[in-house]
């Protein structure tokens, strides 16, 4: 869907900050770009909407070239966040979302329905919220309109750039959760940037760890925490290695299907491994019951299946 | 000093230089605000030709307006013209000052969105820019509109007509009262447009 | 700081060379007969002095009589008067220069001392509004440090608030002194003197040079004040 073939781009003499980059982007996955500031990471992002011009090399979506295409066609069809969001002040939360669409010039009810529909699907209220104004809303409030308003023209791809960034610790979470069930129903190709691995870790289906304009590893975050390229791409992603493989799987995934003791704990299938192991540590036993949302067992997890499931190289 | 007397007998004149005076203020606002929303917008995209353009409107705001009303006469000939050019000149630092600020002082985050989503520069300026800089500009104006109403008075000096012509024939004549009533129209047409200037100022912001 | 004070000396020195050789301009190649029997060097030298003495005068009585007040509405028996005093002086600035004169010539008559009082009330304001500004931005925190340490009320006033709202006391000085270089041309209409009596005189007999010099100096002067005042701004930021 999104390549970069053999991208290279310098400020300057000296200051090269995107050095031979090559990387394909498949369709409906997140791809996380990931690595310390300065890395590139911002810099790879803005050349798929034009924002940056590369030296040398080509970014291609759909196999066409991006600099064939009008830069203000190309991203009126790219969705963008950014993590200041960028709400326009003195328009309505309606308005903003709505930037979009009226430069595509959509009909009115049309633009109108949109809205709603975004306003709903990112948990805001429409009748609460279309008329407000950005300074009235809370900073996760900010940044959902921000997500509704860059969904708006129905793009195929989106470019979120450090979009929870700055949002406090909670919130944050929250906001990776929501965006991910989001993300299960609108399947958009994103690229994401950030610097916080265990952020890259959690939503990416690949990563792309970037250090002083190259590619280091491409893979997705299982293969970087078990095979780590190199001793930077390992300090990256830290200590506790065990754990953050944990976090990847899920109980659903993990369970063997059948019954369950009554007086086991019960976690929902789409709790992660580590809420398991949690659960199992606070209540001192070794297994956990797992159930659907409507609370009905679907089958038992055992801890000796988590250690040998992380243990294992697959 | 009989004002009473003075107000009755020439309470006519009074509404005529009133309403000579608040004409040439609207037409050289209205040129010099056409001017400056020009020249501010295009020295927004350079901060040298900025620089430049600021540096001379300073220059020229210093230049006596007494001198340059009268140097002004000979070019235009007597009468509004010369008032209304000069005004011009002393309303635009305020103007395309206060245009630049406000085109500039934008977060630049908020351009940044607006340049991904796909909004083509002119569309920037038109539906970001130029709203987001409105408090800005509204201050400029009426900044520019009550100095040039001070201003304004001087160039009944050369013959322009405007409330200036109480107070320079009222020293001429040795009278106090046409003197006094001058000042005081002027000063009340002055404060009551920077209230009024003010409060459309307040009620765009909330 | 070194640095700041030779270019401000170079400017000064610039403008003043440039006045000078304005001044010779029209003295050594007058228009005509008329500009050469004007305008001679001690009657430009002397109404250069007289505009000097008008704009020294009043912005010394608008010094000594805006920052005491200033002063004067920051204390605490006082503050119940400040927001009421600083939206009069807000109303007044509005007041065009020339409304000022005429009504001080309406109530002084003809004279420099009109001039003089229409400059001083109009230089007050800028001032005031500065000193205002400048005391009540000093960190409340800080005062409270400086009593807490059990400095006397006096002793916070000089020591603390004056040295911090300094700067601000004289960037207003600044706009008061400019304005006042080029409202003092107004002191001509009143009888006043000053370099306004040149450009009044070049207007009546038509001669553009005269005009231009009775401009081109108070200009100049406005411009040395500023490069001045450069150096205090320095100074006083500390």
């Amino acid at each position: 869907m999104i390549r970069f073939d053999q991208v290279s781009k310098s400020y300057g003499r000296n200051r090269q900050v995107i050095d031979d980059l090559t990387l394909a982007i498949a369709e409906g996955e997140i791809c996380m770009l990931v690595g310390p500031s300065g890395c590139g990471k911002t810099t790879s992002m803005k050349m798929i909407n034009r924002l940056v011009e590369p030296d040398s090399g080509t970014v291609l979506v759909d196999g066409r070239p991006v600099n064939s295409v009008d830069p203000i066609k190309l991203r009126l069809n790219i969705g963008y966040v950014i993590q200041e969001i960028g709400l326009f002040p003195h328009m309505s939360v309606a308005d903003n979302i709505a930037t979009v669409p009226v430069e595509l010039g959509w009909p009115k009810p049309r633009v109108r329905a949109r809205v709603d529909d975004l306003l709903a699907l990112v948990d805001l209220e429409p009748g609460l919220y279309r008329t407000k104004r950005p300074r009235e809303l809370s900073g996760g409030q900010r940044q959902r309109v921000g997500i509704a308003r860059a969904l708006a023209g129905d793009p195929r791809i989106m470019l979120m750039d450090e979009p929870f960034g700055a949002l406090d610790p909670l919130t944050r979470a929250k906001m990776q959760d929501e965006f991910l069930a989001i993300q299960e129903k609108i399947r958009k190709t994103i690229v994401f940037v950030t610097h916080d691995t265990d952020e890259a870790l959690k939503m990416g289906d690949h990563i792309a760890v970037m250090r002083a304009g190259r590619l280091l590893q491409y893979g997705t975050p299982t293969e970087i925490l078990r095979h780590p390229a190199d001793t930077f791409v390992a300090d990256l992603i830290g200590s506790r290695k065990g754990l953050k493989l944990l976090r990847l799987l899920d109980c659903g995934s993990l369970m063997r299907q059948g019954a369950a003791a009554a007086d086991l704990p019960v976690l929902p299938a789409r709790a992660t491994a580590e809420q398991a192991l949690s659960e199992m540590l606070r209540c001192g036993c070794r297994s956990v019951a797992v159930a659907d949302a409507s609370g009905v067992t679907l089958g038992r997890l055992d801890l000796d299946d988590l250690i040998d499931r992380v243990a294992r190289d697959d | 000093m009989d004002f009473i007397s003075f107000l009755v007998a020439y309470w006519p004149t009074l509404i005529q230089l009133t309403a000579e005076h608040l004409g040439i203020i609207v037409v050289a606002m209205a040129l010099s605000l056409a001017l400056g929303l020009v020249v501010g917008i295009a020295i927004s995209f350079s901060p040298r030709a900025a620089a430049i353009v600021l540096g001379i409107n300073g220059l020229l705001m210093t230049f006596p307006s007494l001198a340059l009303f009268s140097l002004l006469v000979p070019v235009l000939g007597i009468g509004s013209a010369p008032a209304i050019a000069g005004l011009v000149v002393y309303t635009q630092l305020p103007l395309v000052r206060n245009v630049y600020t406000g085109l500039t002082g934008i977060d630049p985050a908020l351009i940044e969105a607006a340049e991904g989503m796909g909004l083509t520069p002119l569309k920037i300026l038109w539906k970001i820019k130029l709203p987001l800089a409105w408090p800005a500009i509204l201050t400029g104006i009426r900044t520019a509109t009550v100095m040039g109403i001070g201003i304004g008075a001087i160039a009944a000096y050369v013959g322009a007509g405007g409330l200036g012509v109480l107070i320079f024939q009222g020293i001429s004549r040795n009278n106090d009262a046409m003197v006094i009533v001058g000042a005081i129209l002027i000063s009340a047409i002055s404060i009551l447009t920077d209230r009024l200037l003010a409060r459309i100022g307040d009620r765009d912001r909330s | 700081m070194t640095d700041r004070r030779l270019s401000a000396g170079l400017k000064v020195g610039a403008y003043l060379a440039a006045a000078v050789a304005l001044t010779l301009y029209v003295v050594e190649w007058p228009q005509d007969s008329l500009v050469a029997r004007l305008v001679t060097f001690p009657h430009v030298l002397a109404l250069t002095g007289q505009h000097l003495a008008i704009v020294a005068l009043s912005s010394v009585l608008a010094i000594l009589t805006a920052v005491p007040l200033g002063l004067m509405l920051t204390r605490d028996w006082a503050r119940q008067w400040t927001p009421r005093v600083v939206g009069f002086v807000n109303v007044c600035q509005t007041v065009p220069s020339l409304a000022v004169v005429a009504l001080a010539v309406g109530l002084l008559g003809i004279g420099a001392t009109t001039a003089i009082v229409a400059l001083w009330l109009y230089a007050l304001l800028p001032i005031l509004n500065n000193t205002l500004t400048g005391l009540d931005g000093v960190d409340a925190a800080t005062l409270q440090a400086a009593r807490g340490m059990g400095m006397r009320p006096g002793r916070v006033l000089r020591r603390i608030e004056v040295p911090l709202a300094l700067p601000l006391i004289v960037a207003g000085v600044r706009t008061a002194v400019t304005v006042n270089i080029g409202s003092a041309i107004l002191a001509a209409f009143v009888g006043g003197g000053g370099l306004g009596d040149l450009i009044i005189a070049g207007n009546n007999i038509s001669r553009v040079q005269v005009v231009v010099l009775g401009a081109g100096l108070p200009m100049l002067m406005a411009l040395i004040v500023d490069a001045l005042f450069d150096v205090a701004a320095e100074e006083t930021a500390g």
